[in-house]
This record gives structure tokens, sequence and C-alpha cells, in this order.
């Protein structure tokens, strides 16, 4: 739940972390967004790096130009005058996957494990909106939540040395996609020909913090002759 | 005059990049700051040739590349010492030095330190990718194509020929930092350092770390003894922003320095480097070994301004 007082936490003598609640929730991830949408509009001098996350917003910031406490008393006073209702609705993202043969080479072990078919993963996992909580690992990668609970899995036991890009996975509660080509443990159902992170376009990411995302089986056919 | 091919490198070294000094203001998209690990050899090496201190040089890991200069150009190298030579004879370092054309640079091998940086005058023409040059190995973007320097990859510099008049600079010899085997690094307890008892923190500071094999420009892995959390907590916490210099204990309950190719983390964090030591973080190397001294925000706060202070008086 949200905290009634955020917690300041200090890392190092260049950033402060503040922490907004304490567990994965949309609610306190959306208390983040309004958070950071603020300090966005109106930047905070000396700060260079603002990255939100699940439940906190860490502020990076040149010790030269600011201090932590001259940070933490604006934050202090952003966080009191913060009006929820001036937000834009998040923005709404449908991401096409092809899901599994060789796009999703888990797909088969993930409905074996839940004791379901493959098709039913598919439907499950496709019916959900996901909310996005943040973005990281690698450029552009989302952190999508809440998997339905009947599609929550383990990790791979052993990771892969290569996920191709636009891998569609999952792991524990959440599902996430490989923005660019990496190693990695997540459960890989399927693929999106969409690309996730571009650093030659404005905004380099295809998705933000705050998005709803919802995915929408295409077939192999489909994919090859997507329109990025 | 604008952008003119200055030199051709004749073999890479296993590591060698085009960084400035980083990427910052896209942590949100999950885009990592890269940039020169040791900034401090970066800028200086940039200002020994009259460059602004912020341009991009070449990050050379241990063992140095073959470069043959195909204009006059000026040069300076800083940070670790592999031994840099021109047609075979030993070159000074933290001084800034003319290749002839056809002059060949070499390195015959570490002697100290893990990075050394090669600056050139006129800096490298790269495209700037989100406000940097720095190559980002992991997303394959910026510096040269996103990737390490190869064979036959030839390097242009904007008007090298205005940056020759600084040939001779050199940074007075008691500022040159030594890189020592056994190096103590200033660290300023937090963000969880709640989450450790005051007997494992007391076995933190008072322990040598060992730099091990598997570390790499996104983080310092350390060997030593076991760092354990407070018993009741969970392996990992809620994933957060994290900041190069921030000390992680992951399961394993050994240290992972973060470095600057990741935004977010996992792992509860015991302590994090002081600014004015990272540019220490980028010359460990294996083997070496690792002293954490915790020290006040105040006096985490004089050694910047200091360091600042020094790098402003220069030339």
């Amino acid at each position: 739940m949200l905290y009634t007082n955020p917690q300041y936490r200090i890392m190092g003598d260049r950033a402060l972390l503040v922490e907004l609640g304490d567990e994965v929730d949309p609610g306190v991830s959306n208390r983040v967004r309004e958070l950071f949408v603020a300090i966005k509009a109106d930047p905070l001098e000396g700060v260079l790096e603002t990255t939100p996350s699940y439940r906190s917003l860490l502020l990076i910031f040149d010790p030269l130009e600011t201090t932590l406490s001259l940070l933490q008393n604006r934050v202090q006073q952003i966080l009191q005058t913060l009006d929820p209702s001036q937000l834009c609705d998040p923005r709404r993202v449908e991401i096409p996957v092809v899901y599994g043969r060789e796009y999703g080479p888990d797909l088969e072990w993930v409905a074996g494990y839940h004791g379901i078919t493959p098709d039913e993963v598919i439907r499950l996992h496709a019916a959900h909106t996901y909310h996005v909580y943040m973005i990281g690992f690698m450029p552009g990668f989302p952190y999508l939540g809440e998997l339905p609970e009947s599609l929550i899995t383990p990790r791979r036991e052993t990771p892969r040395t290569v996920v191709p890009r636009g891998s569609v996975a999952l792991a524990q509660g959440q599902t996430g996609i490989y923005s660019t080509q990496s190693p990695g443990g997540w459960q890989v159902i399927g693929r999106t020909p969409l690309a996730l992170f571009d650093p030659g376009k404005w905004p380099p990411a295809l998705l933000e913090m705050g998005d709803r995302v919802k995915f929408f089986a295409i077939d192999e056919e489909e994919m090859v002759s997507w329109d990025q | 005059m604008g952008s003119v091919e200055t030199l051709k490198i004749l073999a890479p070294g296993p590591l060698t990049t085009v960084q400035d000094r980083g990427r910052f203001g896209f942590g949100q998209y999950g885009v990592p700051p890269s940039g020169a690990l040791d900034s401090f050899s970066l800028r200086v090496g940039n200002l020994l040739v009259g460059n602004k201190e912020h341009e991009a040089s070449l990050e050379i890991t241990v063992i140095g590349p073959k470069i043959v200069a195909l204009i006059d150009t000026l040069i300076a190298i800083t940070g670790a010492d592999l031994q840099p030579n021109v047609n075979e004879t030993p070159l000074e370092m933290w001084r800034s030095h003319l290749l002839k054309k056809g002059d060949v640079l070499s390195f015959k091998g570490p002697r100290s330190g893990c990075r050394t940086y090669l600056a050139i005058g006129g800096g490298i023409s790269v495209q700037n990718i989100m406000g940097s040059k720095s190559t980002n190995l992991a997303a394959q973007f910026g510096g040269l194509e996103g990737r390490p320097l190869r064979k036959g990859d030839i390097i242009s510099s904007d008007s090298p020929a205005r940056h020759l008049k600084a040939v001779g600079r050199s940074l007075d010899k008691a500022l040159i930092p030594s890189y020592t085997k056994d190096q103590d690094i200033r660290v300023i307890s937090g963000p969880q350092d709640d989450h450790f008892s005051a007997e494992a923190k007391e076995i933190f500071f008072g322990s040598p770390f060992r730099v091990t094999p598997q570390s790499d420009r996104t983080g310092i892995r350390l060997e030593g003894p076991q760092i354990e959390a407070k018993k009741n907590l969970k392996e990992s916490i809620i994933s957060e922003g994290v900041v190069p210099g921030t000390i992680q204990i992951p399961g394993d309950a050994q240290p992972i320095i973060i470095l600057g190719e990741t935004v977010t983390g996992g792992y509860r964090k015991v302590a994090t480097v002081i600014s004015a030591d990272l540019p220490l973080l980028g010359q460990l190397k294996p083997g070496d070994t690792v002293n954490f001294l915790k020290v006040s925000m105040d006096e985490a706060y004089q050694a910047i301004r200091k360091m600042e202070n020094m790098v402003a008086g220069l030339f």
C-alpha cells in the first residue's frame, strides 16, 4: 500500500530514492507516475536523471549543483500539491504476437506446467490488460503485471544465452518483452514484430511506465509482413 | 575543415570502445549512462589535446590496440599504464604528443590499472545519439555502430590541425593518480543498509574484497566474506533505479559494484561509492583487492569539490 509519508533513501552523494509504497500495486505505481510526470513537466534544478520504478522514483543529480536536503524539500512540496486529476490517462497499446513454435519455445512447457493446452495459455495471456510498471533491465524492456494467477510460472532453471529481440516472455507474476537480443531466464511464449526500442526514434522506447498493454495473436505470415 | 580521417586501427585489442561522459536523462526508457568508466582520465586526456573535457575518446581495456596515424594528429594517453609506444619508443603518459603521419602507436602490456584512454585532438566524429557518443554494447548503438573497434576501422576527428598547438601539455606529476592492487574506496551507507545487521556491516567495512574475472562494464563482482542480510528478509527487493557505484548484495552474499550499463536492480544495496572515487572503479581489474571506507556526506562533498576545482584549474 501507499505510505502516508514517503520514505527517502540516500543512494550515495548524488542520488535520492523517493519510496512511495511497500508493494507492487497499480495504486502505488499510479502515485509514482503522478510524481514522475510532475517532475518531468517542471524539472528540478541539478537533476540529471529521473528513473521511475514499481514503487519509487530515483533522482540522480549533480552534487555541484544541488544538495540532497534541497531536493528532498522540493519533492516533499511537490507531493503535497500533486493534483492527480491533471494527469492524462495512460496510453493503451496493443501488441501483436506470434505465439508458440520457434517464436515461443517455452509455450508447451508453460502449458504442461499448468496442466492446460497451449491455446489456453495464449487465450489467458491475450485476454488480460497489463500495467507497465517499469522500463528496465535493458533499454525499452517493459515489466508488465499482473499475470492472471493461472499463468504464474517460475523462471527457466537454465537461462538461455540468447533470447531474440521481440521475445514475449513470462516469469512469476509478470510478463515482458525482450527489446534487444540478450541472455535471459524468462519463459518465452511468443514474439512480436514491433520494435520495443529504437535509439534513432523519439521517444526511443515503444512503451513507458504507466501505459496499459494488451496482446493479440497474429500468425507467421502477418508477422513477416508487419508494417513497423 | 570539418571531419578528417585521423587514425586507422591495425589491431583492435579485446575491448576498445568509443566513450564520452555518458548518456543522461533516458533512465525512464531503460537507457543506461554508458560512458567512460574512469571519467577523470577521460577529462584530463581531452584537456591535454585541447578538446572540451567531455569529448569522446577511445576506452581501451587491459590489452592495447595497434593504431597508425593517417595524418599529423595530437593525442594523449591517460588512465591505466599499458606501456604505450610510438614506433617502438616508449611514450610518456598524461602528456600530449604529435603523432606524425605514418607513426604507429602500440602498447607493450599492462603495468597498472585496467582502462586506458586515448584522447585525440578534435575528438571522434560519430553521431550523437540521445546526447552522447558513448557505445552501448548491450543494445548495440552509439560509438562506432554500437560495437567494439575492429581491424580496419578508421577514426575521424573534427578539425584536428587546430589542436596541434596544444602539443607538449602535461599534467603535473603530483596530480597523476596511482592505481594500486589494494585500493581504498570511499562509500556512503545506504540505501538499504538497514537490511543488514551491525555485525554484517562491520564485516563489510572491515574486510578486503577481491575483484573477480566475472567483472565487466555492467558491474564489478567481488569475492570475500559473506555479507548476510537480516534473516526474515526475502532474497530480492522490489526493483528500483540504481546509480553507478551502488554496491548490491545478491543471494550469494557477495558484493557487486554497479557500473555504467544498467539503470535498475532488484538486490538490496549496502552502500554507494562517493562521486570522487567513481573514476577509481574503472581501474579495478581481476585480482585487485578493495577496502570500503565509510565516510560522511560532508566528506563526500568536500572530495568532489576538491576534484572539480583541480580539473577546473588545469590548462
